[in-house]
């Protein structure tokens, strides 16, 4: 519990905050919002699923779009599951209630706590800790729904600022080799081309003309052409 | 009236597009760890695509952003992500760091400029 109120914590919480004023701008009511805190938990995926929705898009793409921007989800969870996991013990699906809360934040925190714990205390901690900051997290983005049309417009501005700030220092900080890293570049830049281009798919494309361009270059810079 | 005028299809949108396409990466993840590995050139791609998407969201959320924050200049915006970032990369890479910065650019800017 006590992790819960930690410095990535409060971050989190205030990109939701900032979040809250996009969904309320976006035209969603309070219990969509929430719901996609609870459901989704995942911020970048609850973005591209807030601007789906807005923009009229349908659901195959939509849900192209939101399975994309959460598929590092997956190395996520398999780097981290084995930490939690003991050998013969524990059970499938208790890891897979579990795995509800892989995110950014709750990953990197509990990357680097967990094995300072005992094996079996891991999952427990994780799934207190999920939960507690899950549950924080929802409250407070309810409530900042609830007062951000009250807000002066630059408070609500500076809201609006910590997600992308927030989204673009823990990307960098979650990329480990150059091809991360130059997918980020290629992101940055083709984003908004594809949204003048073809609004419709510009994040389908974005990722996947601005994955594959960046994946192969640095595949060639680390093995040359063969 | 379409499918998006219902009532019930943005909750629909929300189950399907959202906690589906989002947990069945987690629950995937559960169930192949151990197996494939984190570095196969296959992972390795996939992160690429997913990194590039995201990138394009926080782009698109500077350059075009919805609601408060399209009143201020798009030069200040770009500015205040710039400066964060920057703050971000020299300051020990710490996310706060880069956070307060951008906001201190973003929230000065607009004062200087006379924003309400």
């Amino acid at each position: 519990m006590r992790s819960a109120v930690s410095i990535p914590a409060l971050i989190l919480t205030a990109a939701f905050v900032g979040y809250a004023g996009l969904a309320r701008e976006s035209g969603l009511t309070l219990d969509q919002t929430l719901m996609m805190t609870g459901l989704v938990w995942a911020l970048p995926s609850i973005v591209v699923l807030t601007g789906a929705i807005s923009g009229g898009m349908g659901m195959i793409s939509a849900a192209l779009a939101v399975a994309l921007a959460s598929v590092r989800l997956m190395p996520m969870t398999m780097a981290l599951m084995p930490l939690l996991r003991v050998e013969g013990k524990t059970k499938r699906w208790h890891l897979m209630v579990a795995s509800h809360f892989v995110a950014v934040t709750a990953w990197v925190f509990a990357m680097r706590n967990v094995e300072d714990l005992p094996r079996e205390g891991r999952l427990p901690f994780f799934l207190g800790f999920g939960a507690s900051l899950t549950g924080f997290v929802f409250c407070m983005t309810g409530l900042a729904y609830v007062m951000v049309g009250s807000l002066p417009p630059m408070v609500a501005g500076g809201l609006f600022m910590l997600t992308p700030v927030y989204f673009l220092c823990s990307l960098w900080g979650a990329s480990r080799i150059s091809a991360d890293k130059a997918a980020m570049l290629a992101g940055l830049i083709l984003g908004p081309v594809f949204f003048l281009l073809a609004p419709e798919l510009d994040l389908l494309l974005t990722g996947l003309v601005g994955g594959t361009v960046a994946y192969v270059g640095t595949r060639l810079a680390r093995r040359g052409w063969r | 009236m379409t499918m998006a005028d219902l009532w019930w299809w943005p909750y629909a949108m929300i189950v399907i597009a959202g906690w589906l396409a989002t947990d069945v990466w987690r629950w995937l993840g559960v169930l192949v760890s151990g197996r494939l590995r984190e570095d196969s050139e296959l992972m390795i791609f996939i992160r690429s695509v997913a990194t590039a998407l995201v990138a394009g969201v926080i782009s698109k959320l500077v350059l075009f952003p919805a609601g408060a924050l399209e009143s201020a200049p798009v030069l200040l915006r770009l500015a205040a992500a710039a400066s964060g970032f920057a703050a971000f990369l020299m300051l020990g890479q710490r996310v706060i760091v880069g956070v307060l910065a951008a906001e201190v650019v973003l929230i000065g800017g607009w004062l200087l400029l006379g924003g309400s």
